[in-house]
């Protein structure tokens, strides 16, 4: 699944021998209609794509300042299907591609193929679920085929070579390289072996390798962006937008 | 909503019926695999059952009693009721069956650290237990709330050296506990066990608590045998994620003339919304790593339970009992604060035993199922765990009196 437009906008990076930066927005923090204003200043900016979060009850993959985020959307009455509605509202107006981030259990209550087709009609280019592993994730894989949405895999520090070898396998979009054992959120250091990691990861993947969890400064953005393809930035995203620091957003896309 | 068939194609593991599966992150994939294999070995190897045997026996106090209940038999005037008394064990509850077993495991796969998550303290006591016993850091995560109604349980955990760290998210009970226990676990997942403490969450994690728990429906069957010569007709058990009741029902389920009861938590009643009853009034979708009924609202958010009892406030049933109440084995049904609070009293008047709120549930439903039985039949209660941590919270309920 090379053709899919999330793939070639990272490719393109690589080929100008740029890393692709992913930001992760936490969809309807602060209220619904900051969502348009936040996708489009980040187009602006400059990102490969944008990582849209939807909150969710019980984050259980996601860090205090993500956890935050995503109850001040639940009190604004964020859903994953005004999300949706809303993202249709614009799409018109976003050139790159659009990734929903989603626990599994609103995909569940919203219908698998109607939320696909939804999905469709509001120009979402890729999905990355937390909760749904390789094992399960013929759920979903069956009901995206032709839809020309990657589901995008996470492979983990605790993945051993063999189960890399078939989530990169069946991996669409990018591979979500989880840098840390733990949940999203700002960290100090990272474990010395990344780059090994990086490199075998690399080389088995057929599709471009992205690395996230933990990535919270200019610095590492660097650092672990030599290491892989590009990088996603979560909470230090979330964290300078809810403070309205747009500056700090750019320096972080700049980096 | 989730067609039966993608959910049977799915390559996933661990499922009764559609339910159940691992629905975790990947960081925990490789955790839960090597459990299961840890778990199969340790059980086919004699040497580990008989270790676990030998600490069920000479530290739990197993085989506990199966007791006529003759007061609450005649006060009912029905069916013979029988109490399994697993309030007898050592800590109080049933909860110590699983506990020491899957300490035992972890002792078995070298991790020395344990995270658990307790809704009224009994599984938080039973595993800070075991971790003492067999030297084990401990880490309980709690919710604020269930730390407010169970302070004593907090102190007991702490005497025995665990580390009691309070949750304050959400409603700060049982669920929010188990969020903060999955989250704890997957940052330490390389030197820590997860002992989760019911029937629930991804493979292989129901069918090791079912198993471990499994030791009370063995007992009773045998008891049983031995003092009527025959299976009993009916067999009660309350159900939170349902444990005690999966570990009761599971040696009876081929035997088809054996009814078997679960009794969810209906709080305030099911029709106000504020219950604990997920087979009742959920809806089939995920949480913490398996496909169950769900109390969620029509966007696919969880909701928060609400039971006066805190080791069945959870808005979802383990995924074996989803599947025992499709096929219809086991009957489900509810009863109200106020009905358990009615059944505790009756069995304290009765009997000179206060059972925990939870169990208390399961004697409320069992004495109206007992009046309409003959006096030839046999009824079996299992009484899950002991009152003496609810004490305070009963008094309160009634008002600081006795309401008669």
């Amino acid at each position: 699944m090379t053709d899919m437009k999330l793939t070639k906008a990272i490719n393109d990076c690589i080929e100008r021998r740029e890393k692709a930066f992913v930001p992760y927005i936490m969809a309807g923090d602060d209220g619904l209609e900051t969502l348009k204003k936040n996708i489009l200043f980040l187009q602006e900016a400059g990102v490969t794509a944008i990582e849209i979060g939807i909150p969710f009850s019980d984050p259980v993959a996601d860090g205090p300042v993500i956890q935050e985020a995503g109850e001040r959307a639940l009190a604004h009455g964020v859903t994953l299907r005004n999300v949706l509605k809303e993202l249709a509202s614009f799409n018109k107006e976003v050139t790159i591609p659009l990734v929903i981030m989603t626990y599994l259990n609103p995909i569940l209550r919203y219908g698998i193929d109607e939320f696909i087709k939804d999905c469709g009609d509001s120009g979402i280019d890729g999905l990355i679920i937390p909760d749904l592993p390789l094992e399960e994730s013929a759920l979903l894989r069956d009901s995206l085929v032709g839809s020309g949405i990657a589901l995008i895999p996470l492979v983990s520090l605790t993945s051993p070579p063999d189960r890399i070898r078939k989530i990169t396998a069946k991996g669409e979009g990018f591979i979500y390289a989880v840098t840390v054992n733990g949940i999203t959120g700002v960290r100090d250091g990272f474990d010395d072996d990344l780059a090994a990691h990086f490199e075998r990861l690399k080389a088995v993947s057929p599709v471009p390798v992205l690395a996230g969890f933990g990535i919270s400064t200019p610095e590492q953005v660097r650092t672990i962006g030599a290491l892989a393809d590009g990088v996603i930035v979560g909470s230090a995203i979330v964290d300078a937008f809810h403070r309205k620091d747009l500056q700090a957003v750019e320096a972080l896309v700049k980096a | 909503m989730v067609k039966e068939a993608s959910l049977t194609q799915s390559n996933g593991v661990g499922r009764y019926g559609k339910f159940g599966g691992q629905f975790v992150p990947e960081t925990l994939m490789t955790a839960l695999i090597e459990l299961e294999e840890a778990y199969d070995g340790a059980m086919a190897d004699s040497t580990f059952v008989d270790e676990v045997n030998y600490y069920l026996k000479d530290y739990v106090g197993r085989e506990n009693p199966l007791y006529f209940a003759e007061k609450l038999t005649k006060s009912a005037g029905g069916a013979k009721i029988y109490l399994k008394r697993e309030d007898l064990n050592h800590t109080g509850a049933h909860k110590i069956n699983n506990s020491l077993g899957q300490a035992l495991l972890a002792v078995r796969m070298g991790k020395k650290k344990i995270v658990a998550e307790t809704g009224a303290g009994q599984h938080g006591v039973a595993t800070a237990t075991a971790c003492a016993l067999f030297g084990l850091d401990c880490v309980i995560f709690m919710g604020a709330e269930d730390i407010r109604r169970q302070e004593l349980n907090v102190f007991r955990m702490e005497l025995l050296g665990a580390k009691v760290v309070s949750v304050n998210k959400g409603a700060a009970t049982l669920k929010d506990a188990v969020n903060e226990a999955l989250r704890y676990w997957v940052a330490n997942v390389e030197d820590t066990h997860y002992i989760l403490g019911s029937a629930l969450g991804p493979h292989p994690f129901p069918k090791i608590v079912r198993d471990f728990q499994r030791v009370i429906g063995v007992e009773t069957r045998r008891q049983i045998m031995e003092k009527e010569e025959r299976l009993p007709d009916a067999i009660v058990a309350c159900i939170g994620g349902g444990s005690n009741a999966i570990g009761m029902f599971h040696p009876f389920l081929d035997d088809e003339d054996v009814a078997l009861y679960g009794v969810e938590a209906a709080g305030s009643g099911i029709e106000t919304g504020l219950h604990a009853a997920a087979i009742a009034d959920g809806k089939e979708g995920v949480l913490h790593g398996a496909y169950m009924y769900v109390l969620q609202d029509d966007d696919g958010f969880i909701q928060e339970a609400h039971s006066i009892s805190a080791g069945l406030d959870y808005p979802a049933v383990g995924p074996e009992h989803c599947h025992l109440h499709d096929i219809g084995r086991v009957k489900y049904t509810s009863v109200t604060d106020a009905g358990a609070l009615e059944g505790l009293q009756l069995l304290a008047r009765t009997e000179g035993i206060i059972p925990a709120l939870e169990s208390a549930h399961a004697v409320k439903f069992a004495v109206e199922l007992a009046k309409d039985m003959a006096k030839e039949e046999i009824l079996v209660i299992c009484l899950s765990g002991r009152g003496d941590k609810d004490v305070q919270t009963v008094r309160n309920a009634l008002g600081g009196g006795l309401n008669d």
